[in-house]
């Protein structure tokens, strides 16, 4: 049986499968031979096996997404992190898949919700549940801390971004280690930060300005919900692209739940929706 | 210029020479624009409309504290985000449009003429003028509240913002609206809007204007909220707390010895 080989290749970076993975390799391909250097720590050399560009398969970089989330919503209180998303995977304009889970666990610290091409967002999972099943088979009690899987998702990002081949999402990382509550950011392009709140795609328009107003560090859980429930009911409102579906996901010293699947009230019926026309003949 | 038609209609004749130049690499010459949050709501008795003050050319703030929300008749104002120009140009001509049909009529103007004739215009003209509006005002039938596009087309709604803030005003908004506003909540709800099409708005800043309709008349609060003020006034004369600065000398005048106070007539000012 081969060895399942790593998703990290050391050579090509973090998040970029080796040659063994991107190309099919005939069993008889000898790394040493092919290529002039390589690293004499014996790790893989970079090198692109030739025979699959010889067929004339074109290198394919991600130019458009297919699958998206929409935005992702996180604020920090009193005793930890609120990450909240709608379920929506649209294809285009099409509500195509209602159930998907935008916000994953990651361990019993940290929770990762992403916005942006959903098959991207699994592999990254994917890369997170590799470096947890390591940690696991180590098993000397240690877990990836949040800052840390914060800090791994902005290198796997940029450097997949360097190779003009991104992956098109824009992660929330929350987490509670230490006693201290942590939640940052990170874009397709690698730009990331650390704040109190984070919100990705329209939320930073609609949701951004209220929990602007709103936030306060020793925040409750009820009056985070509350603002996030508020804020929710917004993006919904005024983005196209999402459903009336949520999850919100809450890290804390406990450890991690994420909640089933809600629905807001929304009102639609406010009096003077209700005949837009009646003294202007040609408006609505 | 042969060929044009001589009364309304359409006249392309420069579009040949604008498309000439575009082909030639000639830039098409910029233009101030305000990037702005403007809103309005309507409550119980009237129509609260508010905006920001900020102009910008590009990247640079051009006037800090402009004037955005217009003057189209007693009781109808206009808040105008877009070109600069377009929005100053179209609704000083609706107003003066409004003022002439005011005497041939000897009615107060509705809200709904003034719609029609901005939105007639901006269709005309298929977006070019880029003039994005929230009109609003009070007339016989009650208060109205309509935005109108650049291309022409418009939405009578109770509530609406507009600009490159209009999105985080629009937040405050949707959390905040309910049927039946007082005039206080629906002013407060407006400046908080504005307030976040500032702070959140790179295209908006400075200071909050309202402008409350009824059928009452008008209130015209102009920096209604001045969010730019200086952190710290310089006093003069500087006054210090006593006991703060340590006494070198001492002397006391009692002019009282060579001075005599006299009753008298207090001095014309008036001259």
């Amino acid at each position: 049986m081969q060895p399942r080989p790593q998703s990290h290749s050391a050579a090509l970076g973090p998040g970029c499968t080796g040659p063994s993975l991107a190309n099919p390799t005939p069993l008889a391909f000898d790394h040493q031979r092919q290529v002039a250097q390589a690293p004499s720590c014996g790790a893989e050399a970079f090198a692109v096996d030739p025979a699959a560009l010889a067929n004339g398969q074109p290198r394919k970089h991600t130019t458009y997404p297919y699958v998206t989330g929409t935005s992702v919503l996180g604020i920090t209180y009193k005793d930890g992190v609120l990450l909240a998303s709608d379920t929506l995977g649209a294809y285009g304009s099409t509500k195509r898949y209602k159930s998907f889970d935008r916000l994953r666990k990651v361990n019993e610290s940290c929770i990762v919700g992403a916005g942006g091409e959903l098959s991207d967002f699994q592999y990254i999972m994917r890369l997170l549940e590799e470096l947890s099943d390591d940690d696991f088979c180590m098993d000397d009690g240690h877990t990836l801390k949040p800052a840390e899987v914060h800090s791994y998702l902005c290198r796997v990002l940029y450097n997949r971004r360097n190779k003009m081949d991104p992956l098109w999402n824009s992660l929330v990382v929350g987490g509670f280690h230490a006693g201290k509550p942590f939640l940052g950011t990170v874009g397709m392009q690698g730009t990331n930060y650390t704040d109190a709140h984070v919100a990705t795609g329209f939320g930073n328009h609609l949701a951004r300005p209220l929990m602007r107003e709103h936030h306060r560090p020793d925040m409750s859980e009820e009056e985070a919900t509350a603002l996030l429930h508020q804020c929710l009911k917004v993006c919904y409102y005024r983005d196209k692209n999402s459903i009336n579906k949520f999850t919100i996901a809450k890290v804390s010293a406990e450890g991690v739940t994420i909640s089933e699947p809600f629905a807001l009230e929304t009102e639609w019926r406010y009096k003077l929706f209700e005949n837009p026309a009646a003294n202007a003949a040609g408006a609505w | 210029m042969a060929g044009a038609s001589q009364q309304g209609g359409f006249a392309f004749d420069l579009c040949k020479r604008n498309e000439f130049f575009e082909a030639k690499g000639v830039k098409h010459p910029g233009f101030t624009k305000t990037g702005t949050t403007i809103a309005g709501i309507i409550f119980k008795d009237g129509v609260v409309l508010g905006a920001d003050t900020r102009s910008t050319a590009g990247t640079t703030v051009a006037d800090k504290n402009c004037e955005k929300i217009h003057y189209i008749a007693p009781n109808i104002y206009c808040c105008g985000a877009g070109t600069a120009a377009d929005t100053e140009n179209v609704t000083g001509m609706v107003a003066s449009q409004l003022e002439l049909h005011r005497y041939a009529t000897g009615a107060q103007s509705r809200v709904v003429t003034a719609m029609t004739l901005l939105k007639g215009h901006l269709f005309k003209y298929q977006g070019h003028v880029s003039a994005a509006l929230v009109l609003g005002g009070v007339d016989f039938r009650g208060p109205h509240l309509f935005t109108v596009y650049p291309h022409g087309s418009t939405d009578s709604l109770p509530y609406c913002t507009m600009g490159s803030g209009s999105l985080n005003a629009m937040a405050v908004f949707e959390s905040g609206y309910k049927d039946d506003l007082t005039r206080e909540e629906a002013m407060d709800l407006v400046a908080r809007a504005i307030r976040s099409g500032i702070m959140n708005d790179l295209g908006s800043g400075s200071n909050v204007d309202l402008c409350i309709i009824t059928k009452d008349g008008v209130e015209y609060l102009r920096n209604h909220e001045y969010l730019q003020a200086k952190t710290y006034e310089r006093q003069f004369p500087q006054k210090f707390a006593s006991g703060s600065v340590p006494v070198v000398r001492e002397r006391i005048y009692d002019i009282k010895k060579v001075v005599t106070v006299v009753e008298g007539e207090p001095m014309d000012m008036e001259a």
